[in-house]
């Protein structure tokens, strides 16, 4: 057993993030998709208000919106301070979330399919996720929010380097 | 035989049409029953209805043609909507024959070829429906499709090696299965729905009605105990008849070409075939009845099984036996697959689930105060059963919970209400997810996941140790993640998981 891993508990996945940050405009992309969520209840709740007209339906507006937008401020920079991606010769590695953080490794010798997405909110602001899947039902690794040039570059270098990979690993 | 293409049978052109008829007998029945008497629509409307089931059928057959090359099993149909599946041969992973009591009738045989999914697993082309050929081609092609013969060959048949076979005694286990008691809800629910969709009203059986009149006339406690106690009589019924009809003839063997093959099924029979080299694992599992009934069922994990049901390579049955059958798949012995010492998870896992389960516990037992307070129903002292039900279901739980590293395999269990024990093929695992949210990092633990083509698609280690999360991983696929390991772990964290030695406790 190694003597520093007894000394100390290692609360932290003993892995190093993954090399590279996503593009930067995530943040707003994020940012435009919480506020773009948070439409949808306050749409509701000022119905509520114009109908109840009570004191609760203005309370719950006011903390909706304030929560909401603590969300939208806080929340977006945090998450880009975590996603980081990186794919090497061998595989690809992603690490993403705030709350739940999850890491994902596929290896390269067992990738299916190459595919790039682009929600309307991402093609306003040049950005593009690549998912990368595998022979699994959950084995699928996502890249969020990379710069469009970047994501067709990677997706092209990905499925140059998946073909020349015989099997298909099931 | 040659690479041409084939119709299927003709006799489907019987049988695919009566099949509809009896899907359509219900409805029919409606609507002559509801019918005036003297009014001739309602025959005209069924007799048309079945005019149109029988063409159907016809077009069906004629426009479904198969055909098995070298390198693909190919088939096309439909006439408005065409529809060509094509499966290459090297990707098939299971060949299913079924045989409904219609198409025994007949002769005949569903062949269903399940094969790796290209792009999304969830997808549906994963599969081709042969329905239906002659049993005896059925069998050949059986042969054919898992030995990667040529098309025009035989394939000799050679007789199996028996793993196991059905003992009566096992039917003890089909009260205690879930899936049984789901699927008698299911029956009665149809019966009801078909009695009522008749237009008879159960009320006017005389029988019942004089029970229910006494029964209403009776205290309530006696009126809950007899509802109680006929569902309980008509679950015990209908599971084991239920186990009858699908275990009846339950045999496991290793065929010559490596395969495994179970066959079971009374009216229904049944033969799932696994090629052996994409076997990926199996799972044993004992829901918390068959648990208590020292019970288990085994599934085999393989890509071209879906969730839900198939899979299983044998009836519930006595844990001993369960684990004998789940290693034997394997070609393992038990002591180094499902059966293994598995590791410990850290104290944190245990906390964990004491805290999952006694917080809902405890929401509810609020709830339940403010009903009983406030509303004044008697329900406060009941809810304060729920903590230490909690509180077993939480160790039972953590009891549960552990993994091992073996020579070939890696081993997780997980789960007390539905306890699984699974023996993944090291081979098997292409790749990790970890997770770990905001609590478990206070705890030092993560959940990773082993990810694979075959079953789920993924297997968890539930609350582990986070260096021993990585070091696990990094132990069953070793290169992987060698890169992302930081400097001074390069040294080799394989010490910490003894690779073949089994699962020794370290620390």
């Amino acid at each position: 057993m190694h003597p520093d891993v007894a000394a100390a508990p290692v609360l932290e996945l003993p892995l190093r993030p993954p090399a590279h940050r996503v593009d930067r405009r995530a943040v707003t992309w994020w940012r435009l998709r919480a506020t773009a969520g948070l439409l949808v209840p306050v749409v509701a709740e000022c119905v509520l208000l114009v109908v109840f007209g009570a004191t609760w339906t203005v309370a719950l507006l006011v903390v909706t919106v304030v929560v909401g937008a603590a969300y939208a401020v806080v929340v977006p920079p945090w998450l880009y301070g975590i996603s980081r991606w990186e794919v090497t010769d061998r595989a690809v590695y992603t690490l993403h979330g705030w709350l739940v953080r999850e890491w994902r490794i596929a290896p390269i010798s067992r990738v299916q399919t190459v595919d790039t997405q682009r929600g309307p909110l991402q093609q306003l602001l040049g950005l593009t996720d690549v998912t990368v899947t595998t022979a699994s039902a959950r084995g699928a690794v996502r890249i969020r929010g990379l710069a469009a040039d970047d994501a067709a570059e990677l997706a092209r270098v990905l499925t140059r380097t998946t073909q020349a990979t015989p099997g298909d690993a099931t | 035989m040659t690479r041409d293409w084939h119709r299927l049978d003709p006799r489907m052109l019987v049988v695919g049409p009566v099949k509809n008829l009896l899907q359509l007998l219900p409805f029919a029945l409606v609507v002559l029953l509801t019918g005036r008497s003297g009014d001739l629509t309602q025959v005209w409307m069924a007799l048309g209805g079945a005019a149109v089931v029988v063409l159907a059928g016809v077009l069906r057959w004629r426009t479904t043609r198969y055909r098995i090359t070298d390198e693909r099993v190919e088939l096309h149909t439909g006439l408005l909507r065409r529809e060509r599946r094509s499966v290459p041969r090297d990707r098939i992973r299971t060949v299913d024959l079924t045989a409904s009591p219609l198409h025994r009738v007949f002769g005949l045989s569903v062949v269903r070829v399940g094969s790796a999914s290209g792009a999304s697993a969830l997808d549906r082309s994963a599969q081709l429906d042969l329905d239906a050929v002659r049993t005896g081609e059925a069998e050949r092609l059986r042969r054919v499709l898992l030995d990667r013969a040529s098309v025009g060959t035989t394939p000799e048949e050679r007789p199996g090696v028996e793993i196991a076979r059905l003992d009566w005694r096992w039917l003890r286990f089909a009260p205690l299965t879930f899936s049984s008691l789901a699927g008698i809800g299911a029956v009665a629910g149809a019966a009801i729905n078909l009695l009522f969709e008749a237009g008879v009203d159960p009320r006017d059986i005389g029988v019942v009605d004089d029970a229910a009149r006494r029964v209403a006339a009776a205290p309530l406690w006696v009126g809950i105990g007899l509802a109680g106690v006929l569902v309980l009589v008509v679950a015990v019924i209908g599971s084991t008849a239920l186990f009858a009809e699908r275990w009846s003839g339950y045999r496991l063997t290793r065929e010559a070409d490596g395969s495994l093959r179970v066959r079971h099924g009374l009216l229904t029979t049944r033969s799932l075939s696994v090629s052996d080299e994409r076997l990926r694992g199996t799972e044993v599992t004992e829901p918390l009845l068959l648990r208590a009934g020292r019970g288990a069922q085994v599934r085999a994990l393989s890509t071209g099984l879906r969730e839900g049901g198939s899979g299983a390579i044998a009836p519930p049955a006595p844990r001993a036996q369960a684990h004998r059958v789940a290693a034997a798949a394997l070609h393992a012995d038990p002591a180094d697959v499902t059966l293994t010492a598995l590791r410990r998870h850290p104290r944190a896992a245990r906390r964990r689930r004491f805290t999952r389960a006694a917080l809902p516990a405890a929401a509810l037992v609020v709830a339940a105060w403010v009903i009983d307070l406030r509303l004044g129903v008697p329900v406060g002292f009941a809810s304060l059963l729920l903590l230490p039900l909690a509180a077993w279901l939480a160790v039972d739980r953590y009891g549960g919970l552990g993994h091992a590293l073996t020579a070939r395999h890696l081993v997780t269990r997980i789960g007390g209400l539905r306890r699984r024990t699974v023996a993944l093929q090291r081979d098997g695992v292409i790749g990790w997810t970890f997770r770990q949210s905001v609590f478990q990092r206070r705890a030092g633990v993560v959940t990773a996941q082993a990810v694979t083509a075959a079953g789920r698609g993924g297997y968890v280690v539930l609350d582990v140790a986070a260096d021993d999360a990585v070091a696990l991983a990094d132990a069953v696929t070793p290169t992987l993640l060698t890169p992302f390991l930081p400097a001074e772990r390069h040294s080799g964290p394989a010490d910490r998981h003894p690779s073949g030695a089994g699962a020794r406790p370290v620390g």
